[in-house]
């Protein structure tokens, strides 16, 4: 290693610190700015709050309808993932099981639909899911169950891929032993096989978080209605209609990123071996 | 292992029949699509015009000038990103002490989806930036895509720094010795070692860098929309609105798989590179 004198240490340890803080000072400019009156704000952007007036969050949070979307936001997420978790960890230990042409053909179909950028499909997508809306009765638009096995039929890809990875590199003897005690293949799987594909159970769960809970393009499309809105989606209606105040969208801002921020704080190291990992393997 | 056809079923066709249903028919559908000329609705019927969708699309000046843009864009990002993803790696893999808090600090922006940056930062081009008397950057046609570099290399060069730290972390720590025991400077080690030693880590990020460039949309929309005269529109937007706004249902398909096209060589150039140096290594 090199080595650094102790006061250069100190220089550099203080440097790093401010590059970091101004690097985020977009995040200080909003979260400061949030709490400030009309003309304080205009007076000087970078000063501290004077005072701490939360009149902009309460009003914020009303126009943003923020709870629903919340809720909205959270279950399209946790259920999305739990479905892709489920479905793509079973189908990838079967085609790596029963090595058969099928199993090829359709593993090899899923990488390489995930090059398809969504907007190549997203209105052949809407028309097709109108068509089953009009001529099959199920309400695939506007609804979050629709909208759920859409999010199934995206995430197949890489949950497919990135199990598959992994299953091919496990020993199949355990699951011979579990056959033999008299485990069936629904047993096998579930007791045997699942427990151990928990590190890319944890890829595939935070690759999919950061996805789906950002994910514009394809709710905005789905969802019209107000009361199923998502984050994104109420965030994008409120900059768009209203004349913006912009101390009010200021704290819808910070009250959109908060969530996130306890996300990252909770899982930070998951988060990171994750994405490290979905990059290098995707 | 033998494993019945019924159990095969099972465990397969739930998933394969909706990846069917939302990824593969509307890929199909969506070729076809873009032969015809169509106005979406379903009482019009759309009119088989066979490749001609193809060939407007070099006579359309709008969509002509958003592909260059968005090259333009792309390139100058790809380099800040992965500039800036490599200097805040070697930073946050050298001994100091704020090095874990620095690395928290500096991938935090890649959580917050494109939309919601997008907003944070037309607080501080738009609103900031005209409280010191600087202008609106939004605005302005060059100013606007500069404004689109900043947020999408913020967005971005924590997300590569976490590629080049696993990188970095795995250099065998007897090679750094070895150079140091000949008596390298930092920046021989860095440049003669370290470097060529992360050259798979640079590929990796060249083509995440790329294609998430080329695809910008929610930046895009939150940031600068359209702007006056179509100034700001990316690849990606102009494809949206000719099929959702302008209602050229046939015609937005045709540039839809072009863009397909476009990103489909650019992921197949990465793959066949990288295939290649892990057989030279």
């Amino acid at each position: 290693m090199l080595y650094y004198s102790k006061p250069l240490k100190t220089v550099l340890n203080v440097l790093t610190v401010l590059f970091c803080v101004i690097y985020l000072f977009p995040i200080y400019l909003i979260l400061t700015n949030s709490f400030k009156s009309r003309a304080e704000m205009y007076e000087n952007m970078v000063a501290l709050p004077s005072s701490f007036s939360l009149q902009y969050y309460s009003s914020a949070l009303e126009k943003m309808n923020f709870f629903t979307s919340l809720k909205n936001s959270l279950i399209l997420t946790i259920v999305s993932i739990a479905i892709i978790v489920i479905f793509a960890s079973m189908t990838a230990w079967m085609f790596v099981r029963s090595k058969n042409k099928l199993s090829v053909i359709l593993f090899d179909l899923l990488v390489a639909t995930m090059l398809i950028p969504f907007q190549t499909i997203m209105m052949p997508l809407m028309q097709e899911m109108n068509w089953i809306g009009n001529n099959l009765g199920i309400q695939m638009t506007d609804t979050i169950p629709g909208l759920l096995f859409m999010y199934l039929g995206f995430g197949a890809g890489m949950g497919v891929f990135l199990y598959h990875g992994f299953v091919s590199s496990i020993p199949v003897s355990l699951e011979e032993a579990a056959t033999i005690d008299g485990c069936n293949t629904w047993k096998t799987f579930w007791r045997i096989v699942f427990p151990m594909l928990k590190p890319t159970t944890m890829t595939v769960i935070i690759l999919d978080v950061i996805w789906i809970w950002n994910d514009y393009l394809l709710p905005s499309l789905t969802l019209k209605s107000t009361a199923n809105r998502t984050i994104p989606i109420s965030t994008a209606k409120f900059f768009g209609q209203y004349t913006i105040s912009w101390n009010e969208a200021m704290a819808a801002l910070v009250v959109t990123i908060i969530p996130v921020v306890i996300f990252y704080l909770a899982c930070q190291k998951y988060i990171v071996e994750g994405v490290a990992a979905g990059a290098v393997k995707g | 292992m033998k494993i019945g056809k019924g159990w095969y079923a099972l465990f397969t066709a739930p998933l394969m029949i909706v990846f069917m249903i939302v990824v593969v028919i509307p890929f199909i559908i969506g070729i076809g699509y873009s032969f015809f000329e169509w106005d979406g609705l379903a009482k019009h019927a759309a009119t088989f015009v066979g490749f001609r969708n193809y060939g407007e699309v070099f006579k359309d000046q709008q969509f002509l000038n958003a592909t260059v843009r968005t090259t333009i864009f792309t390139l100058i990002t790809v380099v800040t990103v992965n500039l800036f993803g490599i200097i805040f790696a070697l930073v946050v893999t050298t001994k100091l002490k704020v090095r874990n808090v620095a690395r928290t600090m500096l991938f935090m922006p890649y959580l917050i989806g494109g939309l919601i940056l997008g907003y944070i930062w037309k607080s501080v081009f738009q609103e900031f930036f005209l409280s010191i008397d600087w202008g609106n950057w939004l605005t302005d046609p060059v100013k606007s895509i500069v404004a689109m570099v900043v947020v999408t290399t913020w967005q971005l060069a924590g997300y590569v720094m976490i590629v080049y730290i696993t990188g970095i972390m795995a250099i065998p720590a007897d090679v750094l010795e070895a150079a140091q025991v000949d008596g390298a400077s930092y920046m021989q080690t860095l440049f003669r070692v370290k470097f060529p030693m992360l050259m798979p880590s640079f590929t990796i990020c060249l083509f995440l860098s790329l294609s998430n460039c080329f695809k910008i949309y929610d930046v895009n929309i939150s940031l600068t929309g359209v702007g006056p005269n179509y100034q700001s529109e990316m690849f990606s937007l102009n494809i949206y609105n000719e099929i959702f706004s302008l209602s050229n249902f046939g015609y937005g398909q045709a540039k839809a798989i072009i863009f397909f096209l476009i990103i489909a060589i650019i992921t197949l150039i990465q793959v066949s590179i990288t295939k290649k140096r892990e057989v030279a290594l």
